[in-house]
């Protein structure tokens, strides 16, 4: 479904991304992990393609097409869909008004119907049942004043209506109490399937008991420089990322 | 964020769709103005001698403003000086005599207004909206006269209303906007040719919105017409104007006044969606709006609520104003101001308490894209025996891209202790994060700002009657297109 090769982008003008492969197959699960400014949220945005983030040289593939000359709702149309770590305020726009616009123009492009107020109000109630949420959320002016549980489930929430093959979760687990990060857990559980993969996005291995992954990677430094199953993630959390840092640098004066 | 700079500046582009120029036979003054052309005006009107006088008062009063002082030069808004002796004052479209129906307009004239969207004899059928249309100087139709009138209310041209109801204009003409009042006020007053005139009979509700739809159309007119609502005791009227223009590569002038009255328990919510052709995107051309508005809360527990959007022209002046002379009355403005390109606005409201216990609510909202400058002016002002009153004002500015504008400018002058008087202002930024959220949900780029857009509007909006607040989502969306690539 999607194949990363050689990925570079930078930010500002400094490069964060130093030549990522990854390659995520339909109804997999891959968690990115690793420390603060390993590079893990960069590659979330270049995905999802954020203009701030210039990619410098590599290759992205999804479903065939070539990925990085996509606009970013294109891409969002073709079924990517990007799980904010910090979801974004938009006063005076409901969450209701927000997502229908979003869902009918993903509709548009899979040349579907677009569901009018009546159908579209039925499959969100059932949708949010996913996520336990407040049906009062869907009037109120999108992320504004919301908790950061409630942002983060309105997250998952979308990605239920707009029923994505390929979902990115950006520290869905940050700022996240065990009550919420089990239910968020819960909703992203339900909608595994045989034709989406995830790529989970995380600094703590935690959130990977509830999502439990078929394979873990380790971002460091912008590359990735360890994968394995999921008891990767375990020796993570009991060994820290020092252990990884000591590694890599090992590994980089052997090839100086 | 470059891109996303450029990308939201994209988005202000798209072309003007009313700007198309209807061939008619005009009835035309010859350019300039002197007392000549005041008594000529007056003479084709055929008004009573108390019009002329008037507006020959305003007139000598004008002329000394312009030799001495000349326009007012307060206003955060730039423009070249403005030759009034070659524009024209007068232009109406050749009709044998003032249509006594819709079948005895003259077709091109209705198909001038179908291609904007108001068809005149559908609407007269479809809608419950009354409609008054003014083409160039003149009043051409006001549909559903006969039904308005067996509730005593009449909606008609200025001009009918002066053969007809002469006692009532006589009583109220002026008598919020004196012409003294300023330059724009004083030139208005003196050729005003046409424009609504309305009135609210005791305790009636006016069944449907009055609307009235100004065009301007010949070139190097000027359009000053004048509008004036008296809604007497107890009675309820909203009130709808929509204006547009061809484009033109030089610039018109718009100077209107609009006076409301509302005595006691009275109500008038008036509406503006204001189109005018904004000039291209290099600024060139485009309505010079410099209108006066005022109501007066003349009566007790009296309310007059003014929404504006203002969208169009390339340099807006204007300031609707509430003067809470009634105890217990209440002001209202709510406005939508947007500026792109180079337009410049200028506009905002005064609020003056003078009764007890009057209340004022100020709700501002400024949108400035590409080169525009847009800018808040609002003045209250509590008097001495307005024991009790309260304003609220909030104004908040919306800035997209890097080379706009926002300023804002409020006055307070509070004389009495009792008054209670907030404001609150805010600038922010259509953030990148907003945009790439949206668009990482499918919407499209264009979609997005007018969303983002629309939403900070929204207290506005929800003001506007249902069928205006879609027309002004709708404006908006399109004032912006082009400011996005």
């Amino acid at each position: 479904m999607l194949e990363i090769k050689n990925l570079h982008a930078k930010v500002d003008n400094k490069e964060i991304l130093r030549g990522i492969d990854l390659t995520v197959n339909a109804g997999e699960i891959h968690a990115v992990m690793g420390p603060n400014a390993s590079g893990k949220s960069t590659l979330a945005h270049v995905l999802a393609g954020r203009e701030a983030y210039e990619v410098t040289a590599g290759e992205v593939r999804y479903e065939g097409k070539d990925l990085l000359t996509m606009s970013p709702e294109d891409r969002a149309r073709e079924g990517i869909f990007l799980a904010f770590q910090y979801p974004v305020e938009i006063p005076g726009v409901s969450t209701a008004y927000f997502l229908k616009a979003g869902l009918n123009a993903i509709r548009k492009h899979r040349g579907l119907e677009e569901l009018d107020a009546m159908d579209f109000l039925t499959l969100v109630k059932e949708k949010m049942k996913l996520v336990e949420m407040d049906q009062s959320l869907l009037n109120r002016p999108i992320n504004e004043g919301f908790s950061g549980g409630e942002k983060k489930r309105n997250e998952i929430f979308q990605m239920a209506v707009l029923d994505p093959k390929l979902t990115i979760l950006d520290e869905t687990d940050s700022g996240l109490d065990i009550d919420a990060l089990r239910i968020v857990a819960n909703g992203v559980n339900a909608l595994r399937s045989n034709d989406r993969a995830m790529i989970v996005i995380t600094h703590y291995q935690r959130l990977l008991n509830y999502i439990v992954p078929d394979y873990v990677h380790v971002l460091f430094d912008g590359r990735i420089v360890k994968s394995g199953g999921k008891a990767l993630a375990l020796e993570l959390e009991e060994k820290g990322y020092d252990w990884i840092k000591a590694k890599a640098e090992s590994a980089q004066r052997m090839f100086a | 964020m470059p891109t996303a700079t450029n990308t939201i500046e994209a988005l202000a582009n798209r072309e003007y769709k009313y700007g198309f120029v209807t061939e008619i036979e005009a009835d035309v003054a010859p350019r300039g103005l002197n007392e000549d052309i005041i008594r000529l005006i007056s003479a084709k009107k055929n008004e009573p001698q108390f019009m002329l006088e008037w507006r020959l008062k305003a007139y000598r009063y004008w002329a000394k403003l312009e030799k001495t002082e000349g326009a007012p030069k307060w206003a955060n808004v730039h423009y070249p000086l403005i030759d009034y002796q070659d524009i024209i004052y007068y232009s109406a479209p050749k009709q044998k005599k003032g249509p006594e129906s819709l079948d005895e307009v003259d077709p091109k004239l209705l198909e001038t207004f179908a291609k904007l969207g108001i068809s005149l004899a559908e609407q007269k059928r479809l809608t419950g909206v009354a409609v008054d249309a003014v083409f160039d100087s003149v009043s051409v139709a006001t549909t559903f006269k006969e039904k308005l009138s067996e509730l005593g209310i009449i909606f008609c041209s200025f001009s009918e209303a002066v053969q007809n109801h002469p006692g009532l204009v006589e009583q109220y003409l002026g008598s919020v906007v004196p012409y003294t009042d300023n330059f724009f006020a004083a030139l208005n007053s003196a050729v005003f040719s046409d424009g609504s005139f309305c009135y609210i009979p005791k305790g009636v509700r006016c069944p449907m919105e009055l609307s009235t739809y100004f065009r301007i159309n010949t070139a190097d007119t000027g359009q000053f017409e004048r509008t004036l609502i008296i809604a007497d005791e107890g009675s309820y009227v909203s009130y709808l104007e929509g204006c547009t223009a061809p484009m033109r590569d030089t610039n018109q002038l718009h100077a209107a006044v609009v006076e409301l009255v509302a005595l006691d328990d009275a109500q008038i919510k008036y509406s503006t969606v204001q189109n005018w052709y904004p000039g291209d995107e290099e600024g060139k051309g485009g309505i010079y709006n410099f209108v006066t508005k005022r109501g007066k809360c003349l009566g007790k527990n009296s309310k007059i609520s003014w929404t504006q959007v203002e969208t169009g022209s390339a340099i807006t002046w204007k300031y609707p104003s509430c003067i809470l002379q009634g105890d217990n009355s209440i002001g209202e403005f709510y406005s939508v101001a947007l500026t792109n390109n180079y337009q410049q606005a200028d506009t905002g409201t005064k609020m003056i308490h003078m009764g007890k216990n009057t209340k004022s609510t100020i709700i501002s909202k400024g949108i400035s894209a590409g080169h525009g400058q847009n800018t808040y002016r609002g003045l209250v002002k509590i008097m001495k025996g307005a024991t009790g009153a309260r304003n609220y004002s909030q104004c908040d500015s919306l800035l997209l891209g890097d080379k706009c504008g926002a300023h804002t400018f409020p006055y307070l002058e509070v004389n009495n202790n009792s008054s209670q008087v907030e404001h609150e202002a805010s600038t922010s930024k259509i953030g990148e994060d907003q945009l790439f959220y949206c668009r990482q949900r499918g919407i499209s780029a264009e979609d997005a700002v007018s969303m983002i857009v629309n939403g900070f509007c929204k207290q506005v909006f929800r003001e506007l009657p249902m069928e205006f607040a879609v027309e002004a989502q709708k404006l908006l969306g399109v004032s912006l297109e082009g400011s996005i690539g």
